[in-house]
């Protein structure tokens, strides 16, 4: 039996029907990060108490409206993040929206170096674990991922810095750039605040040369993490579908084995390798919060630090929301990405 | 003429975790060329790894030995390399299951072109053009309408008896001299199975390619091979022609296996009255519609359905896939909703039902499902399982309760200590006895049987159907009994109603009905069925043929 | 008793496992069993207390004192012991391990047997809720919720409780999601559509017959929640947001307060409790793997056979 309905229409009632689920789910989040935030009381004595007088807290409380009922401020809270108004820090008076501005992009910019080490090393690595499966090749590379995995992102941080800081310091271990050229990139007009896009931009190798060199170590720590969960991924999918009975009716043609592996298997694991790639952008927003905060790269992530140790709970409430919103988005944006891969688009 | 495939004392053992499991057991094979040889045989007897053995598909945990040589080639001891050119070139393999053979993310066309231009033909690899158009060109002669616009589109867009020619046409590109099929028509509905085999003998008579043909299907065998070998527990125990097989068989277990195939034999055409009894079942423009959820639209699986079941007769509810009969086999049995017009069970209506209302009725209804791998809670023991209809509906003592289920074994032929095994350890017939059991253990009214015997081999198949038959002769409930099989329905039914997508075509007397079908869709239901029958079987195929041709005037 | 227990996860899998996987387990099992031993018999493991930082004679240890002599690894910044530091630590990571597993079981099965088994509009919001708090980055949200619990600075119980707490919260989705495909699987299943035909309660379907043959995926999933614990656990006290150190030891506030140590060039603050962090995880892990495999027919390796 054939299918009559026309794939097009099938595939944008299933995108718009993903694109309203949206709604609730970020609904969901912000709701339950308003609940988590708020159970412990107001956010000012959490940030001031013991420093300042009763009064004083008081004053300061009254002045934010934190003494009104519970369920006004939720309604309040739920209309500014709709508007996308996510709170202004106690601490320095900044909307959290100006934030992910400023530093977003320094995290956007670890996520990218870390992604393109995680795809180089986790795929290959998975198919090839794949195709030799249970013979010593697997068994190490399946070690290394689950080591890639055990080791906290901050541990991974502490031993490169151990052994490049120390025993041979050639690549640095803080910061996003050096000082000369960080003050040749603040000359950029236009700049993006993508240091390695600033740094192409303004033509000058030395710069290029040292935003990656400051790039390797954080990319490296962040990377392996996720690379360790790509290569696991790939090779559980890829051992799946290398039983396929596609697969053995492939190779019954003669269809050569390298081509099995890299095209016919790959394929087919793709879409639910996709998917899950998709969820662990939540992971690697957590990683970069620890990345950050261990290489000082100055991003949403090291922010976050900062103000929780300032204990600014209004910035940490409002960056928690705005983080689960992205992973919101991004989710939806990885369900596109399936459902353009996968030709059978049937929900 | 020499022989264009050969194997020498083939041995294969498998590791399972209770040890090495021996599965072909040194078996020689011959087939000369243009020729169709049947491996038939049950499962476990070897013959889907035989089939296996010969391009070297089996998996890295098997161990083989012996020789196979496929026209002067000794593939059996080629190099990785010359065995890739092998495949496809020399011979090549159809599979049981279509829908799981082709790749379901690419193109059926870039499946094709990828498998030509893995290989020289001519000396040379051919270009993505001419590799494009011989695949149209394949397309076409397996008889895929529109091929130049459909070789782009995916497996999904096809079905199952398309997806099957798109196979046979891939496996033929290269022009190999020898077919390998794997049970090709098992997972496809009888008129569709038809319509394969005549493909598959088209191909022989034309192109004079060697067709190996594993199947369990005496009908399939004797409407396709020249020659036949039956298998039997890893071992060949007789080879000849399909006459010599058929009609003068020499072993036993080749008799038993001939014996067990449930026949439709001519006879004259009769309608026997229906019982003067009580209506158990009464469906009047019964409509049964699976509702769409917000992307998929709703399914109007019956339609209008006028159908009647009296006390103590056995009706057949027959169709191929997605013709409903599942569904009012279910819904009878409250597990599905019927949606409009009426049903009545046991003078309960169907339509609207509450279940607290139905529940008192559930336990004048028996139920027999069709895979016996999960008819039972595998944590339960065999007697625990067969007590559940009691515990839930009778107030009476746990030793009462083993009482009976004694009995019931008894009944349904299985020895008393069953009922302190896990269902596991029991064998596909002993379960579905063990389920038979379940089902009578309240002394029903009413017993729903859904494809019962489907997953099992003809012998034990027959042993159900016939112990079916005595405790309905002994307990005279109503029946509905549910197949794809017409040969079944001949054997148990009184009564048979056949489906098509919904609607209920053709109701009447299972005699009247086999030998007298009044429907142009039971006819060619029946004509398609093929009989274990050489002789016969190729007269059969002539009047499916001029049903096909006068359907098309 | 030995016979008994390998009816069950893992000496089941033990029995049924072959080669490279065997090994994996082996190691993973050892592993984990020392780790465990380490914790049991922490007191007389240790020769000092995980807060202690004076000897008998009241005389201090000194900070960052190199390996060597009453200190084996050495002391930290703080002064304290740090061999006696990451053997308690095992103590701390094992009951968090606890809590966390215990309460997201006891949740996340319960909800996704009920949701899997009746459907219906509270199964759609269940797994859209499930969806989007299985997004949620988890480090932050264990923040969040150890902020609520102990304003950030935590007691031995109160830090694992907002370890085990936030990691509960993740990880309940994971198990409702596999408690509920597998009663959605197993509802197809013909012994339970017989239990229906046959009229019994939702309640007898539902615990007689699904729940039993539902929990086998549990052991993977218990492992994977495990590992992640630990990981979360240690990733809170690298931010400052773990247990005191004179509640509890804790190896990632450890980590956290060798951050400065590394540039001095002062490895054995740091190397000792991360190693401890990556080898616990990596034996839990490797438990975890195999089950997996082991379970599913498909990745399950098996011997080559020999003909006779």
């Amino acid at each position: 039996m054939a299918k009559t309905a026309t794939a097009g229409s099938s595939l944008l009632r299933y995108l718009g029907l993903r694109f309203l689920l949206i709604f609730p789910t970020i609904w969901i989040l912000v709701t339950m990060v308003f609940v988590v935030m708020r159970l412990v009381g107001d956010p000012i004595t959490a940030a001031q108490g013991g420093k300042l007088s009763a009064e004083q807290l008081q004053e300061l409380i009254t002045a934010a409206g934190y003494d009104r009922p519970i369920l006004v401020q939720y309604f309040e809270y739920l209309a500014a993040i709709a508007s996308g108004d996510f709170g202004t820090t106690l601490t320095n008076n900044q909307p959290v929206v100006e934030l992910l501005a400023t530093y977003g992009v320094a995290t956007l910019e670890l996520a990218f170096y870390s992604l393109i080490v995680a795809f180089i090393v986790g795929f290959p690595m998975g198919m090839l674990a794949a195709r030799r499966r249970d013979t010593a090749t697997d068994a190490g590379l399946r070690l290394f991922a689950i080591l890639a995995y055990a080791t906290p992102v901050f541990f991974v941080g502490l031993l490169l810095k151990l052994v490049f800081a120390v025993a041979i310091p050639i690549l640095p271990v803080a910061g996003r750039v050096g000082v000369r050229s960080e003050i040749a990139l603040s000359k950029l007009e236009d700049a993006t605040g993508f240091y390695l896009i600033d740094a192409i931009k303004l033509g000058n190798n030395e710069v290029i040369l040292d935003v990656l060199q400051h790039a390797v170590l954080p990319s490296v720590a962040l990377g392996l993490l996720t690379a360790g969960v790509f290569l696991r991924l790939v090779r559980t999918n890829m051992i799946s579908t290398l039983n396929a009975d596609y697969i053995d009716a492939a190779r019954s043609r003669g269809i050569p084995e390298v081509q099995l592996v890299t095209k016919n298997a790959f394929r087919p694991a793709l879409i639910p390798i996709i998917t899950v790639v998709g969820m662990q952008i939540a992971l690697l927003l957590g990683g970069a919060v620890l990345t950050e905060t261990t290489f000082e790269w100055k991003g949403l992530g090291f922010q976050l630090a900062e103000y929780l140790s300032a204990r600014d709970y209004v910035a940490v409430q409002g960056i928690v929301a705005l983080l689960a919103v992205i992973v919101a988005l991004t989710n939806f944006l990885v369900d596109i990405i399936v459902a353009l891969v996968d030709p059978r688009v049937k929900f | 003429m020499s022989n264009l495939l050969e194997i020498k004392d083939l041995r294969v053992s498998f590791a399972t975790d209770s040890g090495s499991n021996k599965a072909v057991d040194g078996i020689s094979l011959e087939l000369a060329a243009g020729e169709v040889l049947a491996v038939v045989g049950e499962s476990g007897s070897g013959k889907s790894v035989t089939s296996k053995t010969i391009l070297r598909m089996l998996p890295e945990t098997a161990k083989t030995e012996g020789l196979v040589v496929i026209d002067s080639n000794q593939v059996s001891s080629f190099s990785r390399a010359k065995l890739r050119k092998a495949r496809g070139e020399l011979a090549s393999m159809i599979f049981q299951e279509p829908s799981t053979a082709l790749n379901p993310v690419f193109p059926i066309g870039w499946q094709m072109v990828q498998a030509i231009r893995s290989h020289k033909i001519a000396g040379k690899r051919p270009t993505k053009k001419e590799a494009r158009e011989l695949s149209i060109d394949m397309l076409r002669r397996v008889g895929i309408p529109d091929a130049q616009k459909r070789f782009g589109y995916f497996p999904h867009q096809f079905s199952g008896g398309q997806k099957q020619r798109i196979l046979i046409a891939a496996a033929l590109a290269l022009k190999p001299k020898l077919i390998i099929a794997d049970e090709p028509t098992t997972a496809l509905d009888v008129t569709v199975q038809a319509e394969i085999l005549d493909l598959l003998r088209s191909f022989q008579k034309e192109l004079g390619v060697s067709i190996l043909l594993i199947t369990h299907n005496m009908g399939v065998v004797a409407d396709l091979a020249d020659r036949v070998a039956v298998m039997f527990q890893g071992k060949v125990v007789e080879q000849g022609s399909v006459d010599e097989i058929f009609y003068s068989p020499r072993e036993d277990y080749t008799k038993k296996l001939l014996a067990a195939v449930p026949k439709i034999m001519p006879a004259e055409p009769k309608d026997t009255p229906r019982p003067d009894s009580a209506v158990v079942v009464s469906a009047q423009k019964l409509n049964i519609v699976y509702p769409g959820r917000l992307n998929t639209p709703s399914f109007h699986a019956i339609k209008d359905l006028d159908l009647e079941i009296r006390a103590g007769e056995v009706i057949g509810l027959v169709g191929e896939s997605g013709s409903g009969k599942t569904t009012i086999g279910r819904t009878i049995a409250g597990l599905n909703r019927a949606t409009s017009g009426s049903l009545q069970v046991l003078g309960q209506e169907m339509v609207g039902f509450k279940e607290a209302d139905f529940k008192p009725l559930r336990k004048r209804i028996g139920f027999v499902f069709q895979d016996p791998a999960s008819s039972f809670n595998p944590l339960l023991s065999i007697g625990e399982c067969i007590a559940e209809p009691m515990a839930i509906h009778l107030e009476q003592s746990a030793s009462d309760n083993q009482k009976r289920v004694l009995e019931l074994l008894d009944a349904v032929r299985l020895p008393k200590e069953f009922a302190d095994r896990f269902p596991h350890e029991l064998s596909g017939g002993q379960r579905q006895r063990a389920s038979l059991a379940r089902a009578l253990a309240l002394q029903p009214e009413l017993v729903i049987a859904d494809e019962p015997t489907s997953a099992l081999d003809v012998s034990v198949q027959a042993t159900v159907l016939e112990l079916f038959s005595d405790l309905q002769k002994e307990f005279n409930f109503a029946a509905v009994f549910i197949t794809h099989d017409l040969a079944v329905v001949n054997q148990v039914a009184d009564r048979i109603a056949v489906l098509k997508e919904g609607v209920l075509v053709e109701e009447g007397s299972v005699s009247r009905v086999m030998h007298d079908a009044k429907h142009p869709y039971t006819q060619r239901l029946l004509a398609s069925h093929p009989h274990p029958d050489p002789k016969l079987q190729a007269e059969h195929r002539e009047s499916l043929r001029a049903l096909i041709a006068k359907e098309a005037q | 008793m030995l016979k008994f227990l390998s009816k069950y996860p893992p000496l089941k899998q033990l029995k049924m496992s072959f080669g490279v996987q065997r090994f994996m387990l082996i190691l993973g099992l050892s592993i984990v069993s020392f780790f465990i031993l380490v914790a049991i018999f922490a007191d007389f493991i240790a020769p000092y207390g995980f807060a202690q930082l004076q000897y008998e004679n009241g005389e201090y240890f000194g900070s960052q004192i190199a390996p060597g002599g009453s200190h084996i690894w050495g002391t930290t910044v703080g002064g304290f012991d740090v061999f006696s530091r990451v053997v308690y630590g095992t103590r701390t990571a094992i009951a968090v391990i606890v809590v966390a597993v215990i309460l997201s079981i006891l949740v996340g099965v319960l909800l996704g047997l009920l949701s899997g088994y009746f459907a219906g509009w509270l199964d759609r919001i269940l797994v859209l809720v499930a969806d989007a708090v299985y997004a949620f980055p988890s480090l932050l949200l264990a923040i969040s919720l150890s902020i609520v619990i102990s304003g950030g600075r935590s007691g031995f119980w109160s830090g694992i409780l907002a370890a085990g707490l936030s990691i509960t919260v993740i990880f309940i989705p994971q198990y409702y999601r596999a408690m509920r495909a597998e009663t959605l699987r197993i509802k197809q299943e013909a012994f339970v559509e017989s239990a229906q035909v046959l009229g019994a309660s939702s309640f007898r379907i539902l615990f007689r017959h699904i729940f039993r043959n539902a929990t086998r995926t549990l052991p993977i999933i218990f492992t994977l929640n495990a590992s992640e614990a630990i990981l979360t656990l240690a990733g809170l006290g690298f931010l400052g947001f773990g247990i005191d150190p004179t509640m509890g030891a804790e190896w990632g506030y450890d980590l956290n307060r060798s951050v400065a140590d590394v540039s001095a060039g002062i490895w054995w603050t740091s190397i000792f409790p991360g190693s401890a962090i990556v080898l616990v995880v990596l034996g839990i892990t490797l438990v975890g793997e195999s089950l997996n495999d082991l379970a599913d027919p498909r990745l399950r390796k098996r011997q080559v056979a020999e003909i006779e």
